[in-house]
Parts: structure tokens; C-alpha cells; sequence
């Protein structure tokens, strides 16, 4: 760490390390029994977990069956490590995870946001450590890597911000969903303060998110291309519809790129921004927000999609409660089972029918617990 | 600069010391406060104490008694009638409650010899009959919350009442002053620096708005501290925490303006302390 300060997770995680290089040194003998009374501590807690991070066989119905599998790791927020390592041991964790994963996925989706204020240190140390993943990494652009210099840094790193590819018969498209309408120049702010003012919540200063008219013509003549049957799943910071406008959870002309999927017959939508389960569904159009790895954000007080299952109120004592990644299995269909890898609570399975049904079919559990 | 002592003679005819009420002040300019006339209580030749009425005016000097002693309950109650009824005297046509029956308090037992005892009982202050029963509309119940009190104003309750009556101008002070403090709230609430973070970490990242905050279930037991935690415990295990700064005194400014922006973004919720 380098760093003369060690945080209570950090006491944490070195007792933790220590605790499984114990585990390594124990011998056959040993090591049966600390997992035979492993086994039976479970079994007698009735601890079961339903669907485990790793792959899963799933009923082999009509379009069911995972034709691949990508993971992400979404909204890191990173400061340079010695004025944080909070965020930065949490990235770290959920490359570890995704890397651990068997069989590996396609690729791994960042969801943006990977820097707090978008300074070059912020995002070079993000970059450094998504060089680590295995898998290759597909990358997408946040508010946050974005609004100090107009995401000049982040294009030198990464390239281009929206793209598409083709993907074992899956279209993919990947937006940059968070251009803003200009607030700053006739306050006079400086790049620091714009990049503040749009890092932050609740502030109502800045504009709202929106595609813009360019990208959406750019998107326009990238599907035109695309055969009406072929799956396409959109990649986008901010949710593609309107949930909660006082806290940016909006995206201005969501309606009018909404129109522009319509024609498709199975769409699915990642997004990341919200830092909580949220599932949605608009017409032909399932909606899948992703975890944070740095911290949940709470469900906004109105316009919460009735589809979504919420996760309850995260426990403010655990770093990792509510936070986590995951992974998205692409079926057969075209269509997505969502997997919430959340860090401190049992995985969560959003299958690609309980949306397509509209939550008729295979709803996910739900917490007796409050989410405040 | 010498003790003063204001006695606030309420209707229920309670004594209680108040100390200034002011508002916390930081480091930054704020609105002016507006002027507060000064009730220059004349000082006694004999060094005695001089006790002020609430209403800027009278006075008493209390014989016998030096300034920094402190009264008994019976030279208190002594006190404050003899400057009720000054005051009436001023005020001969104000529509002043009738004293009480708690004021007339029963002599108290002779002391007794075996170590310190409890104050004398009071009785109980007399409830009105049927609370708010015979008013036009209900009036305000304990029930009732925030609605009614809206209800009743413009409802000409303090007609003839001298003591109590405000202006327009009164309520825009108390607004504006109430405003500014939760403003104040409101910056710190936001900004890492200010409230001493050392991860650039500040309230707003994990309560946009001061959601999840719920201040109206404190007091509660808190099972991660294992006791009883009042609002002000959780922000200074906040800030001790994902925000990695040193906790803030109680009477921190800072403190105090952050529990006055969170109360206020959550107007409206029912009180509901204990809650899990």
C-alpha cells in the first residue's frame, strides 16, 4: 500500500490473507477436517447458495441456454490511491473476482465512471489495473472520467467512446449517454468546478444526460446495417429512460433512442450509473442496471420501475455491503440473464424472463427488509 | 462581564434558565443576525443579584442574595411572581392565562436529616379540559402533526394576547435565520473537505439528498455500536469511517448544521424513534 495509514478494511484484509495462507500450509489431514466442519457449518445453517457466481446449467427450455457470457465491473469512482484506497481495493477485488471466474467470459464490460473527478492520475491507475483482467475489456465512458477536459484523456486511453462490434451473432453498441447541454461557459467555471458540479448527486446545477443528435444519427446508420432478427444489446452509462430527474438517473432523449431499437426484435440495455439492482422493461426494451464496486447509491424516492426488485438498505458498517460486479449470460434467445454478484449477500439471478414476462415468470427473491 | 440571569416565565409558570440562543457560527460570512434590543439590567449598589424579565424591561433586584449565588426553588418562585406581577401591573389589559396550579406548590416536607433528597414533588400542570375539544376546527392534537398547525394559522388565536403576538417581520426572521443554518448544513453535508475527510469522501456520495439518513428513528440501538445512538452518533461514525476524519464535538457548528439539513430534508416523515 506504501501508505502509513491502514484502514479497518485493510486490518481486514490482511488478517483475511493471513487466514487463507494459514489454510494453505495445513496438510491433507488438516485440511479435510477444516472443511469437513466447513461442510457441516453450512449444511446445518441451511446456507445454500442458488445460483453461484460461476456458470450454471439452466433448464435447456426454448432459448435458454447461454450461447456466452461477458462480466462487468462498473462505477469504480478511483482516486489515486494515497488520498483513497477504499475504491481502489475494491476494483482490485472485482478483477480478482472476474479473473476467477471458469470458464472465462467473452469479455469483460467496464460500465464507466472509472475515475471520481476525472484527473489523469485517476484514470491512468484505473487503466493500469484493468490491464490485470484476463478476459479482454471492453470499456464505455462515465460523467465521471468525462467533464474536467472534456474526455480528452479518457479517448487517448481507451479510443473512441461510442462503438459497435458483432459478437457470436449478438450486435453490440456502446454509448457515450452522458453529454451534458453547456452550463459552464456562461457561469465562467473552470474545469475543475464543471467536473465537480456533474460528479455530484443532488445538486440541480448542471443539465441532464442526454445521446445527442450526432450519436443517434451515428447509431442510426450502425443498426441500418443490422437484420431485424440479429439480438442487439446497447451499452450506456445512464439508464436509457427516465426514472429519477432531480438526481441525473435520466437521460434526456432516451424516448427518441428508445424509437431507434423498436424495430429490433430482442434489445437488451446495460447501464451502469445507478450503483443498485434495477431492472426495467419498455416494450420490446429490457433494461439491466449494474452494482458499483465503491458504493450503492439509495432507490430515488419516485420513479422506480415497477419491475425492479430492490435490494434492501445496505448495511453502512460493511464497506462491500451493496456494492459488488457481475455477470450478464447471453441465451440463445438473444436476451440476458443477469447475474448481481453482490459482494456481502447471496448472488442475484434477473432472468431474461421475468422482464420479458413482465415480471409474471421466474421473479427474483425479494428482502423482507426495508430499503428506506 | 458579570452573570446574568434571565428567568423566562412561561404560562405554566416553569422555571427554567436560558442561556443565549444564537446561531452556531462557522467561518464564513453569513447573513447579519438581526439586532437584538439589550435588556441593560441596572446594577445593584450592594452587589446584589439583579434578576431581568423576558420582556426587556423590568427588573428586580433580589436582596440578600449576591451575584454568582445560586436561588432556591422558594426565593425562584419568590421571584419570578413578584416579577409577573410587576409585569401585569405594566400590562394591565393583557389577556395573561391565569397562574396555574402548579405555582401554588405545596409546602415541602421539612428536610430531612439522612443525606441529600429528591426535589419536592410537583403535582401535575392541570390538562385542559377535552384538548382542543371546544375549538373551531379541532385545533392542534398531539396527533395531529404539521396539517393542523397550518390550519390554524390565519385562525385569530392570539387576539388580545400581548405576550406571544409576532409580526410578519418576526417570521421572516426566524425563516430566513432557520434557512441559512440549514444552508450551512447543507455545504458541509456536501463537501469532504469541510467536514474534515481525509479520502475525499463527503455525506452526499452515499445520501443524495440526505436519503437514507432516516433522522426520525433515533434515538435507537444501534447493534453495530451495540447501544443507544442519537443522529449525531451515526454522522460522527460516518465521518470517523467511509469519510476516515475525526468525529466533531456535539456543539460543533458543523454538527449542528448538518443535523438541521438533514431534519429539514426530511420534513413531513413521522416521527418514529426506535425504529430498526
Amino acid at each position: 500500500m506504501g501508505n502509513k495509514f491502514r484502514s479497518i478494511e485493510t486490518k481486514h484484509h490482511e488478517e483475511r490473507d493471513a487466514f487463507f495462507k494459514d489454510l494453505q500450509r495445513l496438510d491433507r489431514r488438516a485440511f479435510m477436517r477444516v472443511a469437513g466442519i466447513s461442510a457441516g457449518i453450512v449444511a446445518g445453517l441451511g446456507l445454500r447458495t442458488p445460483h453461484s457466481f460461476q456458470l450454471v446449467n439452466v433448464a435447456e427450455a426454448q432459448g435458454t441456454k447461454p450461447r456466452f457470457s461477458f462480466a462487468y465491473i462498473s462505477d469504480t469512482h478511483l482516486y489515486e490511491q494515497k488520498l483513497n484506497d477504499r475504491f481502489v481495493r475494491a476494483i482490485l477485488k472485482a478483477v480478482d473476482d472476474v479473473n476467477a471466474l471458469d470458464p472465462q467470459p467473452d469479455f469483460v464490460l467496464f460500465g464507466g465512471d472509472l475515475a471520481q473527478l476525472g484527473q489523469a492520475n485517476e484514470l491512468k491507475l484505473g487503466a493500469q489495473i484493468l490491464k490485470s483482467v484476463k478476459a479482454p475489456v471492453k470499456m464505455m465512458v462515465g460523467e465521471h472520467d468525462w467533464f474536467l477536459d472534456m474526455g480528452e484523456l479518457w479517448r487517448e486511453l481507451f479510443g473512441a467512446p461510442n462503438y459497435s462490434f458483432d459478437h457470436k451473432g449478438v450486435h453490440f453498441v456502446v454509448l457515450n449517454s452522458i453529454l451534458e447541454k453547456d452550463f459552464w461557459t456562461e457561469k465562467k467555471l473552470t474545469p475543475m468546478e464543471r467536473m465537480k458540479i456533474v460528479a455530484g448527486l443532488d445538486n440541480g446545477l448542471q443539465s441532464r444526460f442526454e445521446v445527442g443528435g450526432a450519436q443517434r444519427e451515428w447509431m442510426k446508420q450502425d443498426l441500418a446495417k443490422v437484420d431485424k432478427k440479429t439480438p442487439v444489446i446497447v451499452f450506456s452509462h445512464s439508464p436509457l429512460y427516465k426514472y429519477y430527474k432531480p438526481w441525473n438517473f435520466w437521460t434526456d432523449d432516451a424516448d427518441e433512442v428508445q424509437a431507434l431499437l423498436k424495430p429490433f426484435e430482442k434489445v437488451t440495455v446495460i447501464h451502469g450509473h445507478t450503483h443498485q439492482l434495477l431492472s426495467n422493461q419498455i416494450g420490446n426494451i429490457s433494461f439491466h442496471g449494474m452494482l458499483s464496486t465503491a458504493w450503492p447509491w439509495p432507490y430515488a424516492p419516485e420513479g422506480l420501475p415497477k419491475l425492479t426488485v430492490q435490494m434492501n438498505r445496505p448495511d453502512p458498517f460493511s464497506q462491500f455491503d451493496g456494492c459488488g460486479n457481475g455477470r450478464m449470460d447471453v441465451l440463445e434467445s438473444g436476451l440476458v440473464d443477469k447475474l448481481y454478484n453482490l459482494w456481502e449477500r447471496n448472488p442475484i439471478t434477473v432472468r431474461a424472463s421475468y422482464l420479458a414476462s413482465n415480471g409474471r415468470q421466474d421473479a427474483p427473491p425479494r428482502t423482507k427488509l426495508p430499503s428506506y | 462581564m458579570t452573570f446574568r440571569m434571565k428567568l423566562i416565565v412561561g404560562t405554566g409558570a416553569l422555571l427554567s434558565f436560558a442561556g443565549g440562543v444564537a446561531l452556531a457560527s462557522g467561518p464564513e460570512a453569513r447573513p447579519p443576525a438581526p439586532e437584538v434590543k439589550k435588556h441593560a439590567v441596572p446594577v445593584s449598589k450592594d452587589g446584589d443579584l439583579v434578576v431581568g424579565l423576558c420582556d426587556g424591561e423590568t427588573s428586580l433586584e433580589v436582596d440578600g442574595v449576591k451575584e454568582g449565588q445560586k436561588l432556591t426553588r422558594e426565593q425562584a418562585l419568590r421571584v419570578s411572581g413578584a416579577l409577573m406581577e410587576e409585569w401585569l401591573k405594566k400590562n394591565p389589559d393583557a389577556n395573561w392565562d391565569p397562574a396555574p396550579v402548579v405555582a401554588q406548590a405545596p409546602t415541602p416536607p421539612p428536610p430531612s436529616t439522612q443525606g441529600p433528597r429528591s426535589p419536592p414533588a410537583v403535582p401535575r400542570t392541570p390538562e385542559k379540559p377535552a384538548s382542543g375539544g371546544a375549538m373551531v376546527g379541532g385545533g392542534v392534537k398531539p396527533e395531529s402533526g404539521g396539517k393542523d398547525v397550518k390550519k390554524q394559522q390565519g385562525a385569530a388565536i392570539q387576539d388580545g394576547h400581548t405576550y406571544g403576538a409576532f409580526s410578519e417581520r418576526d417570521e421572516a426572521i426566524w425563516a430566513a435565520s432557520t434557512q441559512a443554518f440549514v444552508e450551512e448544513g447543507n455545504r458541509v453535508f456536501h463537501d469532504a473537505e469541510l467536514v474534515g475527510g481525509t479520502v475525499a469522501v463527503s455525506c452526499d456520495m452515499c445520501h443524495p439528498d440526505a436519503s437514507n439518513t432516516h433522522p426520525e428513528t433515533y434515538p435507537k440501538y444501534q447493534v453495530q455500536l451495540g447501544r443507544v445512538a442519537l443522529l449525531r452518533d451515526m454522522i460522527n461514525w460516518c465521518i470517523e469511517n467511509p469519510v476516515r476524519g475525526k468525529p466533531l464535538a456535539d456543539d460543533d457548528p458543523k454538527m449542528r448544521a448538518m443535523e438541521a439539513y438533514i431534519y429539514a430534508k426530511r420534513k413531513g416523515t413521522p416521527l418514529e424513534y426506535g425504529k430498526k
